[in-house]
């Protein structure tokens, strides 16, 4: 209304009453377009999409220089390794994934909707692994190359990584949510965190381990689903419960 | 269209000391309701209670006679809430932002009803800019544009007049009276002076848990 010096006979006539829909095609709605609005956000500052992935080449080009060029050597770490820094550079970039909403106020709008929070903070949590888990699984196998990994493990670590970095992204996104109101919450964010990442780790390691010995995949890469399943049930309504405490302190 | 928020015995504590208690509260359709109080008094506290984004106090709530804890969903869905922050993506154009508070409230895209919204406060011109690059005022009025975007009835505004120019204040003050008269209810702070009208009722949160409320 600012701005016009005499309301228009529209907005006067127009009754203050909301017109819902079903809620379950008001929920699409909603998702669909916080999905869009993250990926616009995301893309238009790429620095922030960037910086995991050149954390993650960085570290694996590191690793040959500092330890040894000897292939042998590095193919029995490689999968270990590859898996430690993308695990790191996933968790880098986790700090940021409610900061922004929590600054400039739209968090508080977040929360006042009518729509579930856990479903949209899921939908956060999926652009978050579009653009930050998927592209670290896509880049694994170019840098495995680099560390000699063997040539018939590259599709079980971005396969392995996929996952696992799924499951990362929602474990993280609850200790992003309980430490957004912290100006400072990067450190105890990875403490609450690291943990709950050792069981992904474990598997996603072991996986493109088997992988290299030529030993059954199927077993690693169906827990690590597993552990998927159960995030996806679980963290949905833990970063709500824990976006409410943050807002509420 | 009937609209009630009740408080019964309403109590908020602060780092020691009590914002306010045994506050009263009778909150219908067809008032605007400021909330006045010095700096501290808690005024933004009472709001963000008001609106159920705090769960830390004493007493209790209805919405239409029901009890808060029940009718939260009702509630929301008539509530519109502005706080300090103004909600608006600096990356994201002001039609974008609108795009996503409209998609929020359940309703589908429409972008003739965004351009109205945005014509109607005064950011013809605007609506390709990314926000950042607009001044404090039209961030300002970006987020008050969701006041023509998703009608609601119960309208919630922390300080909505900050950074506004006159002329917009004006402007905002006619809409909440109209709001009013149209079977809406406005709950306000401000530290700037509304004109007395038949609609108008203030609410005096005190230091120390004095306060009163007068017609």
């Amino acid at each position: 209304m600012p701005g016009t010096n005499a309301p228009s006979p529209a907005t006067e006539s127009r009754t203050p009453v909301e017109a819902t829909g079903e809620p379950g095609a008001g929920l699409a709605v909603a998702l669909w377009a916080t999905l869009k609005r993250d990926l616009v956000l995301l893309m238009r500052r790429r620095s922030e999409v960037l910086n995991p992935l050149v954390f993650f080449a960085l570290v694996i080009t590191l690793f040959p220089i500092g330890i040894s060029p000897d292939p042998e050597l590095l193919a029995t770490i490689a999968p270990g390794l590859l898996w430690v820094a993308a695990l790191l550079a996933a968790l880098l970039s986790l700090d940021s994934l409610f900061r922004g909403d929590y600054d400039d106020g739209s968090l508080e709008q977040l929360l006042l909707t009518p729509q579930p929070l856990s479903m949209l903070a899921l939908a956060k949590v999926a652009v978050h692994w579009l653009l930050t888990g998927l592209p670290l699984a896509l880049m694994a196998p170019v840098l495995g190359i680099m560390l000699s990994l063997p040539a018939g493990s590259y599709l079980t670590l971005a396969v392995s990584l996929a996952l696992g970095t799924a499951s990362l992204s929602l474990i993280g996104a609850i200790g992003a949510a309980l430490t957004v109101g912290l100006s400072r919450g990067g450190v105890l964010l990875s403490l609450l965190v690291l943990p709950l990442y050792i069981p992904v780790l474990i598997f996603g390691a072991g996986a493109v381990q088997a992988a290299i010995l030529g030993d059954g995949v199927a077993a690693h890469l169906a827990i690590l689903g597993a552990l998927l399943a159960l995030a996806l049930m679980l963290a949905p309504w833990a970063m709500a419960a824990s976006l409410r405490i943050s807002i509420n302190g | 269209m009937s609209l009630s928020l009740q408080a019964r015995k309403l109590a908020c504590e602060r780092d020691d000391r009590w914002l306010f208690e045994d506050l009263d509260l009778d909150i219908r359709a067809g008032e605007i309701v400021r909330i006045e109080g010095p700096n501290g008094s808690g005024k933004t506290t009472l709001l963000k209670i008001l609106s159920g984004q705090l769960a830390d106090y004493q007493g209790e709530l209805y919405w239409n006679g029901a009890p808060m804890r029940e009718a939260r969903q009702a509630f929301l869905e008539s509530l519109l809430y502005l706080g300090h922050a103004p909600g608006v993506k600096a990356a994201l154009t002001p039609l974008e932002n609108l795009a996503w508070y409209q998609a929020l409230a359940g309703s589908r895209s429409n972008e003739a009803a965004r351009l109205a919204a945005l014509e109607s406060v005064g950011l013809v011109g605007f609506e390709d800019v990314p926000a950042g690059q607009l001044s404090a005022g039209q961030q300002r009025r970006v987020a008050l544009a969701r006041l023509e975007l998703t009608p609601r009835p119960l309208w919630v505004l922390d300080e909505p007049f900050t950074a506004i120019d006159r002329d917009g204040v004006a402007a905002l003050e006619e809409r909440l009276v109209i709001h009013a008269r149209a079977g809406g209810c406005v709950l306000v702070t401000t530290h700037h002076e509304l004109r007395d009208t038949a609609e108008l009722r203030r609410i005096r949160l005190g230091r120390g848990g004095q306060q009163h409320a007068r017609h």
